[in-house]
């Protein structure tokens, strides 16, 4: 039994973008237990974005696609006795998807179902006298290694910690029937996405946050230019979310979105261990604070302590200005 | 409507925690600890249900003796009675899911009520196994809660905007920060909850082996970033951007 399964997240038939870097945490696993990398699609009408995984060359072996009406919206109730079966037919040591809201009400739904032990947010995965995972938290000051005595091993996996792998080969495509029936105590209702053009927190390359001391909803409108010049994502703190200034889907944060772009502008944002934990992996931070004592400035590269509203906008004409927008 | 509602002991969110300095756990002396903040959002809910359809509110936790502390918080805030699983093993919440299961079904609960991540461990993991390990269907990161007709419809914080999802009672509600304002214990809140009942149990009273199923062997600080520097206008900033930083 040392065979590696991902589940893989799509919305609407899009494949969302961490589905790939699980796939490379499930590539490293694999390589550690001798096993394959299979990836288990779940919809109906996705065979088009399995195929794209299979030709995609992302590092997959195999990747199984069931179409079925039972799983058109997502439900836990319904995959998780799909991908408990799958695991098991596949003998999968390895089950894992990755940390979003979708990876973390599924899979420790189906970590029971299979009596395994479970790890969420891994970032590391190695050998040391058997499998051994690092993981986060107390709000990612502390990180740990465990193991898992179990058959068994359930994973989330964090999107930032682990690459999208290209270029790999292609993988071979089987279509399932798992003949799976509807469970009769849960019924999806809806889903209300937040539409936007600019690019999922999690994928961006730049990201423009905001916190409370914007006051406004409008004054976010700023953020926005700065992101749009950029072509980055917009993102806030929880107390900037709570107080309507941004949409809750925006919260970066241990509670929030954890996310790690190349370039992140912190604006007006105090910097709290709880915001800390959802953007301390970025490659390059930018703090914009009137307090010079804010705490953000003890991880910002570049500190610039100044009023928002005056040198938000001074910093998007300059950028404009010197051509350095995308 | 019988409601049950959990609550774990935690260390203070607020505080830095310390790491022994032979990686084999966190320095505990002079630590403070409170209720889990996802589980404060529980115990209002389950309080305004109560509240909303009249029953009863069970509080349990899963701890040391200690965390009798955390349970009487719940109970001043207005819960009726409190279960203390009372254990000092460091557990996974495959663990706390088992022996909760063991207590639904002593209980039989309409609606259990969970935080969606307990804010030390950071696992958001057992409300979804307890729901697994009794065959409950079950509503994470709810962000709004209406019961009728044995049914829960849930609002649900998801990545990319929000969703609703309806889960036939007895059913796992695990609660997200926006669920409600958690109230403050009253005086007369503090004072009454001294008298409520509080059960203490033990692993072996429910049949249940604690055995965690993920052991951890070591702990480390992540690594520190550099420490910055301050530039003094947006010109400068700019500079570094491009030509230090190479990030435009
Ligand atoms: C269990 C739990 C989970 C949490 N999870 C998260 C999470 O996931 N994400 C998160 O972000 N928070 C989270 N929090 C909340 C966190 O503790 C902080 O309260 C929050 O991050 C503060 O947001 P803020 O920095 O926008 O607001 P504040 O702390 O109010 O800071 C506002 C800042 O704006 C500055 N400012 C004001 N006006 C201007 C101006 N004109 N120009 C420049 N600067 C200005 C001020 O100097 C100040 O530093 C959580 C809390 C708890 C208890
Ligand atoms: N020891 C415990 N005692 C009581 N409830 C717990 C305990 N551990 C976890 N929980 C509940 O399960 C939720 C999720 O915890 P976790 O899976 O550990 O992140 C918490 O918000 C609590 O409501």
């Amino acid at each position: 039994m040392s065979n590696v399964l991902v589940v893989a997240e799509h919305v609407e038939k899009t494949l969302r973008k961490v589905t790939l870097s699980t796939i490379n945490f499930a590539k490293q696993a694999a390589a550690l237990t001798g096993g394959q990398v299979h990836v288990l699609v779940l919809g109906e009408g996705v065979d088009t974005l399995a195929n794209e995984l299979a030709s995609g060359g992302y590092g997959a072996n195999v990747v199984h696609v069931s179409n079925s009406a039972t799983f058109t919206n997502y439900l836990a109730e319904n995959y998780a006795p799909a991908v408990a079966q799958v695991a098991k037919d596949l003998d999968a040591s390895v089950v894992c998807a990755p940390s979003s809201t979708f990876g973390k009400d599924l899979v420790p739904r189906v970590a029971a179902l299979l009596g395994a032990g479970m790890v969420s947010d891994a970032i590391e995965v190695f050998d040391d006298g058997g499998l051994r995972f690092k993981r986060p938290l107390w709000a990612d000051n502390v990180i740990t290694t465990v193991e898992v005595t179990t058959p068994f091993k359930a994973v989330t996996v964090r999107a930032t910690a682990f690459d999208a792998l290209e270029g790999e080969a292609a993988a071979e495509l089987k279509t399932l029937d798992l003949g799976a029936a509807a469970s009769d105590s849960a019924e999806f209702v809806s889903f209300d996405q937040v539409k936007s053009d600019r690019p999922e927190l999690t994928d961006a390359d730049v990201i423009v946050a905001g916190g409370r001391g914007l006051k406004s909803a409008e004054n976010f409108g700023m953020l926005e230019q700065l992101a749009d010049l950029l072509g980055g994502a917009v993102g806030a703190s929880r107390a900037a979310a709570d107080s309507g200034y941004a949409p809750n889907d925006w919260q970066i944060g241990q509670t929030g979105k954890v996310v790690a772009p190349n370039l992140y502008f912190a604006v007006a944002i105090s910097g709290a261990i709880q915001h800390l934990a959802g953007m301390k992996g970025s490659k390059t931070i930018v703090a914009i604070n009137k307090d010079a004592e804010a705490p953000i400035f003890q991880v910002a590269d570049y500190g610039l302590v100044a009023d928002a509203f005056t040198v938000v906008p001074e910093l998007t004409e300059k950028l404009q200005a010197a051509g350095l927008g995308k | 409507m019988k409601i049950l509602t959990t609550v774990k002991r935690v260390t203070d969110p607020d505080m830095k925690v310390k790491i022994k300095p032979d990686g084999s756990g966190i320095v505990t002396d002079g630590v403070e600890y409170k209720m889990n903040s996802f589980d404060e959002y529980g115990v209002e809910e389950a309080i305004k249900l109560k509240e909303a359809h009249g029953g009863e509110v069970v509080v349990v936790s899963v701890g040391p003796k200690a965390a009798t502390k955390e349970i009487r918080t719940a109970l001043a805030m207005g819960a009726d009675r409190g279960i203390l699983i009372e254990t000092d093993e460091d557990l996974d919440s495959d663990a706390v899911a088992r022996l909760l299961a063991e207590v639904v079904k002593a209980e039989a609960p309409e609606v259990v009520l969970m935080g969606k991540q307990a804010v030390d461990s950071d696992r958001n993991q057992a409300g979804q196994m307890l729901a697994s390990y009794l065959g409950y269907p079950q509503a994470t990161f709810a962000y709004s809660l209406e019961v009728a007709d044995g049914w829960a419809t849930v609002g649900r914080e998801v990545d990319g905007g929000t969703s609703t999802k309806r889960v036939k009672l007895p059913a796992i509600v695990t609660a997200d920060l926006r669920l409600n304002e958690p109230r403050y214990a009253s005086l007369p809140g503090i004072i009454k909850a001294k008298r409520k009942p509080l059960d203490t149990k033990s692993p072996s009273d429910l049949g249940v082996d604690i055995t965690n199923k993920v052991n951890v062997l070591k702990f480390e600080a992540p690594p520190a970033r550099a420490a910055g520097q301050i530039v003094d206008s947006v010109d400068a900033l700019i500079e570094k951007l491009r030509d230090e930083a190479k990030a435009l």
